[in-house]
C-alpha cells in the first residue's frame, strides 16, 4: 500500500499540501481577473470541468485524471464552479488589498447581495467576516448550485471556503 | 417532524392530500403516497415493534422493503412492511409482538388464478440500472415488462440530491433525483414499457425456452411475469456491524435516512451520529445539513476517508470532524437511541481504553457498506461467488452482464456495489444484450454494446474503478473487455 496522503486522513487539504500537487496562479494573475482553482486532488472518475469549459482552460486527458487549470486561458466565467458536482471549484481575485472569493453555497439561506456573511475555514472554523459581491441563484446557474463571490481581507482568501449566513 | 424548507428538494409540491390513520387507536395525520413508516416516523414514533424472544423494541432500518426491520400490524394482518405499504385513509396500525399469529378474523383475498402478463424482456428492479436495462432492451426493439417492489421507480436515485460524477453524456454533474425523473419519464412514455410499481418478485422459473417472474402486487396479487430473458436489477441491501444494543429505534441505514428526509421530507432526527466515511456516509453528512439536522461526528475505522475526498471537504468546511480510526461500541437509551459511545482504535484495531467519547444524539446512522441482493439469482439457480472487491456475493457473469444461465442478466448493483453512473452503464448493456437474447433485436446493436463497455472500463480506469476491476475479473465467465 502506498503512503495515505495528509488530506486523506484527515478529510480536508492544507494549502500547502495543495500546492505539492498543482501550481497555483501567480499573484499577478490573481490581480488580472478571477481566476478557477481546481481543489480536487484525487484520482476520480469525472469530467464536468472540461466539458463545461469555454477557453479549454481545464486540463485533463482522461476522465480520472485531476483537473489542472491552465490560468493564462482561465477567463474567470465560473461555469466550472457551477457544474462541479464535488463542489471543489472555487475563483479567487485580488482587488487591492481585498480578495474575492467565488464558491458554491447549497444552504439555506442563499445570502444576498451586500449581505454580511461570517467566513469559514476548510474546517468550518469562524476566521471572520466578509461581504457578498455577487450571487448566482440556483435557477441561473448552469450546474444546478447557486453560487457566491464574497469580499474579504486579502489574507484570508486561501482559507475562507464557505460561509455562514446568520440572520435574526 | 415534517421538513418544509430545502435548498434542493420541495416537499410541498410533492405531497398528497392529508388523510387520517390510527396507530395504536391514536389518530395521526398523513399524506398520501406516503409509506405508513415515513407517517409513524413525522408523528415521532420510533418503536415498531418488539422482538419475540426478549421483547426488545424495534424500528426502522433499511426502508426500501429489503431488512423486514419494520414489520407492523396492519387492518389486523401482521407482517406488513411499513416502510413500502402506502398509507390509506382509515387505516389502524399496530405495533407487532414478535411473532403474530395469523389472522382468523380477517378474510384473506379470494383465491383467483394468477394474472399474466407476457413480454419480451422482465426487468426486476426500477433503479438506474433496471430502468436503463428497460429503456435500452425497449430501444432495441423487445417488449418490456419493469416490476419494483417499491410504490416508485427510480431507485436510490429518488433521494440522491447530490449531482453525480462521470461524464456529462452520463449524467455527470446533474443531481440524482433529477436522473430518477429523467429516466422514468422515458420509460413511462416507451410505449414497448409496462411498469409495475408495490410489485414484489418472489421466484424466477423457467419452462422450456420461456421464463417466468412470480411476484405479488400490492401485497395481495399473485401475477405471472413471462418473457424469454430477465434482466435482474435488484439493487444492494445495507450492511450492519456489531455493537451493543446495535437493534434500538433510531440506528437506521444511511439510505433509510435518505428516504425519510429526501423522499417523503421527514425530518430524520435533531442530532446525527455517522459511522462509516466512506461516500455513503459523507454523501448523508451534507444532505443532513442541508435538511437542517446536526451532524454531530462522522466516525471511519479505517485511518483514511474512503470515499471521494470532495465529499469530504464539503462536510469539513461546514465543521462536521471526521474521527478516523474509531468506531462505535455501543448504542445506549431506553426504547429509542440517546446516546453513542465511540472510541479510538489501535493498530491492531482494538478500542484503546481511556479513549471513549458520548455523543448526543437521537439517530445513529450507519453507513458501512453495501451488499449486493441476489437472492433472485441464487434461487434460480445462477452460479454464485464470495468476491471481496464487490463487497459480497455475486453471480458469476460475462461480458454482456448474462449470467450463468442463459437469458438471465444482471446490472447494477446486484452484480457487485459500485456506483449509480456504472449500474446505469451495466444496465444499458444487460438490456441491450437481454432483447438480443429474445430475439427481437438485430446485431446493430452490439454496436451500441461495444461503446458502452468503452465508457464503462474509462470510468473504472482510475484507482476506485480499478479496485473494482479486480472483482470483476474473478466473477468474469469469458473475456474481458478492457
Amino acid at each position: 500500500m502506498s503512503e495515505i496522503p495528509e488530506y486523506l486522513r484527515k478529510g480536508y487539504i492544507e494549502i500547502e499540501e495543495l500546492k505539492k500537487i498543482i501550481e497555483l496562479p501567480s499573484e499577478e494573475r490573481l490581480r488580472k481577473k478571477p481566476v478557477a482553482i481546481p481543489e480536487c486532488p484525487q484520482e476520480i472518475p469525472c469530467a464536468p470541468c472540461r466539458e463545461i469549459c469555454p477557453t479549454d482552460a481545464v486540463i485533463m486527458e482522461n476522465v480520472n485524471d485531476i483537473p489542472r487549470v491552465n490560468y493564462d486561458k482561465c477567463i474567470g466565467c465560473s461555469l466550472c464552479v457551477q457544474i462541479c458536482p464535488g463542489l471543489a471549484f472555487f475563483m479567487v481575485y485580488y482587488k487591492g488589498n481585498k480578495a474575492r472569493v467565488t464558491m458554491p453555497h447549497e444552504l439555506l439561506p442563499i445570502p444576498s447581495v451586500g449581505e454580511e456573511v461570517v467566513l469559514l475555514n476548510r474546517v468550518g472554523e469562524e476566521v471572520g467576516k466578509g461581504k457578498v459581491i455577487t450571487v448566482v441563484p440556483r435557477e441561473k446557474s448552469k450546474g444546478d448550485t447557486p453560487i457566491i463571490t464574497v469580499e474579504m481581507p486579502i489574507e484570508l482568501a486561501w482559507d475562507v471556503r464557505a460561509v455562514k449566513v446568520v440572520r435574526e | 417532524m415534517r421538513l418544509n424548507e430545502h435548498p434542493i428538494l420541495n416537499f410541498q409540491k410533492r405531497r398528497g392530500k392529508k388523510i387520517k390513520i390510527y396507530f395504536e387507536g391514536q389518530p395521526l395525520d398523513a399524506y398520501e403516497g406516503e409509506t405508513i413508516a415515513m407517517a409513524l416516523h413525522a408523528a415521532g414514533i420510533r418503536v415498531l415493534s418488539y422482538s419475540g424472544e426478549k421483547h426488545r423494541p424495534r424500528g426502522l432500518f433499511c426502508a426500501i422493503g429489503k431488512c423486514s426491520s419494520c414489520l407492523v400490524k396492519v387492518n389486523g394482518i401482521p407482517n406488513v412492511r411499513s416502510c413500502i405499504t402506502l398509507v390509506e385513509d382509515g387505516m389502524r396500525i399496530e405495533r407487532q409482538q414478535g411473532k403474530e399469529e395469523i389472522p382468523k378474523t380477517v378474510k384473506p383475498p379470494q383465491w383467483k388464478d394468477a394474472i399474466k402478463v407476457e413480454g419480451d424482456v422482465v426487468v426486476i428492479g426500477g433503479g438506474p440500472a433496471g430502468l436503463m436495462a428497460a429503456i435500452n432492451a425497449a430501444k432495441a426493439g423487445a417488449k418490456v415488462v419493469l416490476i419494483d417492489e417499491n410504490p416508485m421507480l427510480g431507485g436510490q436515485l429518488v433521494k440522491q440530491t447530490h449531482k453525480f460524477f462521470g461524464k456529462r453524456e452520463q449524467f455527470a454533474g446533474v443531481r440524482g433525483v433529477k436522473i430518477a425523473e429523467i429516466l422514468i419519464e422515458q420509460a413511462e412514455k416507451n410505449e414497448n414499457i409496462e411498469l409495475y410499481t408495490e410489485t414484489s418478485a418472489i421466484g424466477i422459473f423457467q419452462e422450456n425456452d420461456r421464463k417466468l417472474v412470480v411476484a405479488i402486487r400490492k401485497n395481495k396479487e399473485l401475477v405471472e411475469f413471462w418473457g424469454k430473458a430477465i434482466v435482474v436489477a435488484t439493487g444492494a441491501m445495507e450492511k450492519m456491524i456489531p455493537f451493543e444494543n446495535n437493534d434500538l429505534p433510531g440506528i437506521y441505514g444511511a439510505g433509510a435516512i435518505q428516504t425519510l428526509m429526501n423522499t417523503y421530507g421527514v425530518k430524520p432526527a435533531d442530532r446525527v451520529l455517522i459511522v462509516g466515511a466512506g461516500n455513503v456516509g459523507l454523501i448523508l453528512a451534507y444532505q443532513l445539513l442541508q435538511a437542517g439536522v446536526e451532524v454531530k461526528a462522522i466516525i471511519e475505522a479505517m485511518p483514511k476517508v474512503g470515499g471521494y475526498f470532495v465529499h469530504a471537504a464539503k462536510v469539513r468546511r461546514l465543521g462536521i470532524p471526521i474521527l478516523t480510526r474509531h468506531t462505535i461500541l455501543r448504542a445506549e437509551g431506553k426504547e429509542k437511541v440517546e446516546r453513542a459511545i465511540v472510541a479510538q482504535l489501535d493498530e491492531n484495531w482494538k478500542p484503546i481504553p481511556g479513549t471513549e467519547k458520548v455523543f448526543d444524539v437521537d439517530v445513529i446512522a450507519l453507513a458501512v457498506g453495501l451488499r449486493p441482493s441476489i437472492e433472485l439469482l441464487h434461487q434460480a439457480g445462477c452460479q454464485i461467488a464470495y468476491i471481496r472487491e464487490l463487497s459480497g456475493h455475486v453471480v458469476r457473469r460475462d461480458a454482456r452482464m448474462e449470467t450463468t444461465i442463459k437469458g438471465i442478466f444482471v446490472a447494477g448493483d446486484a452484480a457487485g456495489i459500485e456506483e449509480a453512473t456504472t449500474a446505469m452503464l451495466e444496465g444499458k448493456i444487460a438490456g441491450i444484450s437481454a432483447a438480443l437474447y429474445s430475439g427481437k433485436s438485430n446485431i446493430s446493436w452490439l454496436k451500441e454494446i461495444e461503446k458502452t463497455q468503452k465508457e464503462l472500463t474509462e470510468f473504472r480506469s482510475g484507482p476506485f474503478g480499478k479496485h473494482v476491476l479486480e472483482g470483476i475479473k474473478k466473477v468474469m465467465v469469458g473475456e474481458i473487455n478492457e
